[in-house]
């Protein structure tokens, strides 16, 4: 329809200069993007750019570096602290996504269900999500906290336990006390995400399942499951990318520690590049963030490509 | 995807009841409600405890003997009173409010023009950058905030709240121009080649066919942009130092939290206040935010 009406249009005020460069569609087109290219190439790829470059170069705070080659690169491989970041970041990833997902999709499937103030249950879920997660993180600073946690004293309460977990405090705990925090606050958008997927799974399907006999679990196993896969590989991809470089949470509730056993890469990055000094290697350690980026979007752009022949190969 | 969002309504009609009229009361309770309850429980429970905490006077916020932790006897308004008085708090929220509303103003200007383009003019390469925009939300502020910095420095915007208004474009352009790429879709494009045969140029066809029918999209672009702008973190951390230009995150998490003593009332007052607005404009907009999400997601 496109190439229907433009060169209609393009005949008619042809005559004069302007307007057909007004018409142009290449030409426009520029014009238009060019507020959002200025925006993204000079805050976006530019910065990217100048990472990588900083990472070469052992610049600090108010004194630009000269190129070191691979110096900083060669620190971090004998840094155990960095490694140590690496395997909480890739911990922290794991465990969170996998239980996002779990439970984000258990929680789908329930606000799926027909029942009173559907709307209501679905407006307040999104709740953690909406609330600046720092701000959240702050309750959850004082829900951990070692002396007045009141998870400690509902459970001592309970007869559950019989003195306060050290939630923050000790190494195994913190790590799962983040993890918990950054679960509840990552569900509320899986689950939303996924029901949106789930509605668009027509009701007929169950229904002939039912009735040839199907199990709810060949249900879910054979019919929501592969038809819920494109959104799902959308929404973990979302998911990953932003677990595995979340600083916000970390850094109000730990800060890296206890022994560094919290510090993901991203809060090592800002804490030698911000409090530290060392611009060049905290980009470094931001750039060894990309490969495990990249690996993320191509899962991501594999798990996209199943929807083609999902649907009869029309996109 | 467009077919998905136009099925999606003879779906809602067909679903009527669905087969949940087979499952007894009983059953239901237990695997429905039960689990659905807990969910909420613990999905809400942050905020009740960030509420009660604010308004517990401070002899009652720590004993746990003598007074139940999950009410309050004698609720007061000192910790709201201290942040709005004693505080910069007003002058953060005003801080946050004014780059909340600067970089989504920018973002939805930009984002118009650019998704009109790559999805109306399909200029050559449309597609190609339409993937490189997609990218570009891909690309985490973690990465960025170190050479950000840098820059930011080096422009002479440090410690000001134009760097912010600046920068968090950088995440919010792609992201609205995503969504309005989509909505744009759903616009039926005989309204345009209409226009175009009456003579209208392309920026009059953007500004008085498009967008008047765009205006759903606008706000929940608008609302999502306000939203992420109201809550980032990393780089109003990094980028602003002096406590009059701090954003709520940051003045909250730095200037309130004092090692030797914690002031929890205040904080969690200066964490719900800080929340409110968000929450309000969400109420206000739930539906749209709701499907505009799932949409975005969907695209």
């Amino acid at each position: 329809m496109t190439e229907m009406a433009m060169p209609q249009s393009r005949a008619r005020t042809g005559s004069s200069w302007l307007a057909s460069v007004g018409q142009g569609r290449n030409l426009l087109g520029l014009i238009f993007m060019l507020p959002a290219a200025v925006f993204l190439l000079v805050f976006l790829t530019y910065p990217l750019g100048l990472g990588v470059w900083l990472g070469f170069t052992d610049t600090r705070i108010g004194r630009s570096g000269i190129f070191i080659g691979l110096e900083n690169y060669q620190s971090l491989w004998g840094d155990h602290v960095f490694w140590l970041s690496v395997f909480n970041t890739v911990l922290y990833t794991t465990v969170a996504s996998v239980l996002k997902f779990a439970l984000g999709l258990w929680l789908a499937l329930l606000l799926n269900q027909h029942m009173p103030f559907k709307a209501f249950f679905r407006a307040i879920v999104l709740l953690p999500w909406v609330v600046p997660t720092v701000l959240s993180a702050i309750a959850f600073w004082w829900i951990y906290d070692a002396q007045f946690s009141i998870v400690s004293w509902a459970l001592v309460k309970l007869g559950l336990i019989d003195h306060y977990i050290n939630f923050l405090g000790d190494t195994t705990n913190a790590r799962a006390a983040v993890i918990a925090a950054n679960v509840w606050r990552g569900i509320p958008f899986v689950a939303i995400s996924l029901l949106a997927g789930l509605q668009t799974i027509p009701p007929s399907l169950h229904e002939a399942a039912t009735l040839d006999g199907a199990t709810p679990w060949q249900r879910f196993r054979y019919i929501t499951l592969p038809m819920l896969t494109p959104i799902i590989a959308v929404v973990m991809t979302f998911s990953v990318l932003f677990t595995f470089t979340d600083f916000q949470l970390i850094y109000v509730l730990t800060r890296g520690g206890p022994l560094n056993a919290t510090h993901l890469m991203a809060t090592l990055s800002f804490q030698r590049a911000i409090p530290g000094g060392q611009l060049g290697e905290g980009a470094a350690i931001a750039v060894a963030m990309i490969p495990f980026l990249l690996a993320a979007i191509l899962f991501s752009y594999f798990g996209l490509q199943r929807r083609r022949w999902q649907q009869g190969g029309a996109d | 995807m467009s077919t998905t969002t136009s099925t999606r309504p003879d779906h809602l009609t067909d679903e009527s009841t669905g087969m949940s009229y087979l499952e007894s009361l009983p059953r239901r309770l237990v695997t429905v409600y039960l689990p659905l309850v807990i969910f909420v429980f613990v999905l809400l429970f942050p905020f009740y405890w960030m509420a009660i905490t604010a308004v517990k006077p401070n002899w009652q916020l720590t004993d746990y003997e003598n007074y139940s932790p999950f009410w309050v006897v004698e609720p007061t308004l000192d910790h709201i009173k201290y942040l709005l008085f004693e505080t910069s708090y007003p002058g953060w929220l005003w801080n946050t409010m004014l780059v909340a509303v600067g970089a989504t103003f920018v973002s939805l200007f930009t984002a118009v023009l650019a998704a009109y383009a790559i999805e109306r003019l399909r200029f050559a390469g449309s597609r190609w950058v339409g993937l490189g925009i997609f990218l570009a939300y891909l690309v985490p502020p973690s990465i960025l905030f170190i050479p950000l910095a840098l820059m930011v420095f080096n422009f002479g915007i440090y410690d000001t709240r134009m760097a912010l208004i600046l920068t968090y474009p950088t995440f919010l352009v792609p992201f609205c121009t995503w969504l309005l790429m989509g909505y744009f879709r759903s616009i039926p494009y005989e309204l345009e080649e209409c226009a175009l045969v009456d003579g209208a140029s392309r920026l009059q066809i953007l500004v008085k066919v498009l967008l008047p029918l765009s205006v759903p999209g606008l706000i929940s672009a608008g609302i999502f942009a306000f939203t992420l702008s109201w809550n980032e973190f990393i780089y109003a951390l990094t980028f602003i130092a002096s406590s009059e230009n701090k954003t709520v995150p940051v003045g909250v998490l730095t200037e309130l939290v004092r090692s030797d003593v914690y002031e929890w009332g205040s904080l969690m007052a200066g964490a719900l206040i800080g929340s409110l607005p968000v929450v309000i404009l969400y109420s206000f907009f739930v539906e749209h935010y709701v499907s505009s999400m799932t949409g975005a997601v969907k695209e």
